[in-house]
């Protein structure tokens, strides 16, 4: 019968199949860090329970570490206690970890790519909602809570029914200028935060396929605000391209036998999915969100919407209150809105090429007076690369802060924050109320924006600055 | 894990919809590295409002959440879980659920009980009028009761074997380590491990 990519994935990964219980899945790599894993080695140790492969487990620390002075002692008691915990389970399990100060640290989701431990076909899943970002290989990856996370660490395994299948096809090519974050942030407003429910979604078509890798891990990243599990895209070319040469991709013969399998997980032409949506990519334009969840977004060149015009009682609620949290008022262009603050980074957009892209457009310009630019690369490795490439000058030279590897304002669980009330335009992917610090005001948005949006103060894309 | 089998108790209506895990319990609380003492993060944010449902006295030691649609979206953090177990509640209720909130809860023994939106409000109304009204949530039957009607949910067989027998995921799954251990000889050799490489 013919098979999505994701019914492949898991149908390799199945240990056990009892009809009306859930599979036994088999994980090939677990990532940790230090938020999610604590009362999981705890959960472990008051069973008297080991890891049972600490060689397909690896730790990172990211969520609440310090992204300036990291060789100092971690100032926050509860972080420093966090940090610490990680380092004594790992050393006491026997689990590989790459400290603050290592080069190898980083955001977990960018690491596990950055190293080639992500691969097609593989089943990855980590203590964070945005493991979806490895989908962007065509491995089916998913968060976990941590009881799971319990479970992978003493089983390896997870017991889990089948999702649905959902197929978004963006048709077309992308206008110039319009990013995968755009596309992403589309997608979401179309579908709604629910809309992936249930589903792991492949993202297919035209524009897709165009898109780099790192775009593509942009695109998967974001699944989880559509409310889908997981994000996949089929492996191709560019995939293998991306892998082949990493330290931990296969070489020689194993590389030869890898691809040939890789070959086979693109869905087969008569799969069936559970739900299509399509998608003109040649409609889209950049996109910035002007609520508290990812799905109320509009074009940058649109205005405020009126919660009137919804037809859903609850969603107008929801629409109100979020106009009222974020200061707005319904009508008002989107490009009078002023921010305070800019944030580039996050597992959405803080890899070279989001550095990149936002550097180009600060190059020789200046971060508008009373704005604050911080620039925090995805992980240690992002940030020798951008400053091999002379990228922290240029973000300096603008007036803009460079900062050391973490997931810093992405959530405000380390000391970069926005005071309440403070506005920002951010390359993350939550807008929720308070993620980026108490009563903080958070328009998402592609690095491209924020950006232009540092320069000119308000929320701007590149072509406003010519 | 408690076992499950019928609930009986006073309801917390919460006139929200998408309430992400982020208002259930905001990231600040989530430092803790033990397991328990959650419950003074439960809704922070929304507490500092003396006004807010969860402070009014009528509500106290309410165990049952009644909430609006898309509840639990957001991060996957289970400490949402812990502080709402931390705080007393065995039964949350609301349209809809974000998966891996329904999923963290049904493992951690915090029952979510989907029911239509019609009969929230009833249920959001009639504890209004009567915050001492009892609702009973009865697993084995699949039905939540109250004086103001009953309405069945549906709850896979498994979960709900599991739930009423209090069983704990890992144990369930060690039973199959020989299954595991037959599958482990068969992965392909050229699946990455995360040992330094040339270090095996
Ligand atoms: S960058 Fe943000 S979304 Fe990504 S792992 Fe860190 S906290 Fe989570």
């Amino acid at each position: 019968m013919d098979r999505t990519l994701a019914e492949k994935v898991w149908d390799a990964h199945v240990v056990r199949h009892v009809e009306g219980e859930p599979d036994l899945l088999y994980i090939d790599l677990h990532l940790l860090h230090e938020v999610t894993s604590p009362q999981a080695f705890d959960g472990l140790r008051a069973a008297g329970r080991q890891v049972r492969r600490p060689d397909l487990t690896v730790a990172t620390e990211d969520h609440n570490v310090p992204t300036v002075d990291i060789d100092r002692p971690i100032a926050d008691p509860v972080s420093r206690t966090q940090v610490e915990t990680l380092r004594r389970n790992c050393a006491e399990f026997g689990v590989p970890l790459f400290p603050l100060g290592d080069v190898d640290q980083g955001i977990v989701h960018v690491v596990g790519p950055q190293l080639g431990l992500t691969q097609p076909g593989m089943t990855v899943v980590c203590g964070d909602s945005h493991t979806s970002t490895h989908g962007a290989f065509g491995a089916l990856a998913f968060g976990i809570g941590t009881s799971e996370v319990e479970h992978v660490l003493a089983t390896q395994t997870l017991p889990l029914r089948p999702f649905k299948t959902m197929a978004v096809t963006v048709e077309g090519e992308l206008p110039a200028g319009v990013t995968a974050k755009d596309l992403i942030l589309a997608v979401i407003a179309r579908i709604g935060t629910g809309g992936g429910q249930g589903h792991v979604i492949e993202y297919r078509g035209e524009a897709i396929r165009g898109l780099s890798m790192e775009a593509r891990m942009t695109v998967c990243n974001m699944s989880i605000e559509a409310g889908a599990r997981a994000g996949m895209i089929a492996p191709d070319e560019k995939t293998f391209a991306f892998l082949a040469g990493r330290p931990h991709a296969p070489t020689g013969v194993e590389w030869h036998a890898a691809l040939a399998w890789w070959r086979t997980l693109a869905t087969d032409p008569d799969a069936r999915f559970d739900t299509e949506v399509v998608v003109d990519a040649t409609q889209l334009s950049p996109f910035v969100t002007w609520g508290t969840n990812p799905g109320q977004g509009v074009p940058l060149s649109s205005t405020v919407p009126d919660p009137a015009a919804l037809t859903d009682a609850s969603e107008r609620a929801a629409a109100e209150r979020a106009l009222e949290y974020m200061g707005l008022t319904a009508g008002r262009p989107m490009r009078d809105i002023a921010v305070d603050t800019v944030f580039v980074g996050s597992c959405t957009n803080g890899r070279l090429e989001d550095l990149r892209s936002a550097a180009d457009v600060v190059r020789g310009r200046r971060v508008a007076d009373g704005v604050r630019m911080l620039v925090v690369p995805g992980s240690v490795r992002v940030r020798l690369a951008a400053e091999a490439e002379g990228l922290h000058e240029v973000f300096t030279a603008a007036g803009a802060e460079w900062r050391h590897a973490g997931c810093s304002m992405c959530l405000g669980m380390n000391p970069d924050q926005l005071a309440p009330g403070e506005r920002s335009a951010s390359t993350s992917n939550r807008n929720f109320e308070g993620r980026q610090g108490k009563g903080g005001r958070t328009h998402l948005v592609s690095p491209q924006v924020a950006a232009a949006t540092a320069v000119v103060g308000r929320l701007a894309s590149p072509a406003d600055l010519v | 894990m408690e076992k499950f089998t019928v609930h009986a108790g006073r309801a917390l209506p919460l006139r929200r919809s998408n309430v992400d895990t982020d208002q259930i319990i905001p990231a600040v609380y989530l430092k803790r590295v033990t397991r328990s003492g959650f419950e003074d993060g439960l809704f922070a944010a929304w507490r500092a409002d003396p006004d807010f449902v969860l402070n009014r006295p009528e509500h106290e030691g309410a165990t049952v959440l009644v909430a609006g649609p898309d509840f639990g979206t957001g991060s996957s953090r289970e400490h949402a879980v812990w502080a709402l177990q931390d705080h007393g509640f065995r039964v949350v209720i609301s349209p809809r659920f974000a998966d891996i909130f329904r999923g963290n809860s049904l493992k951690g023994g915090l029952l979510t009980v989907e029911l239509p939106v019609d009969v929230v409000e009833r249920l959001w109304s009639d504890v209004e009028a009567d915050p001492e009204l009892v609702i009973v949530v009865d697993l084995e039957r699949r039905e939540v009761s109250w004086p103001g009607g009953t309405a069945a949910f549906e709850l896979d067989d498994y979960t709900r074997w599991r739930l009423m027998e209090g069983l704990d995921d890992i144990g369930l799954t060690l039973r199959a380590a020989d299954e595991i251990a037959a599958f482990e000889l068969d992965r392909p050799t050229f699946l990455p491990t995360t040992r330094p490489r040339g270090d095996g």
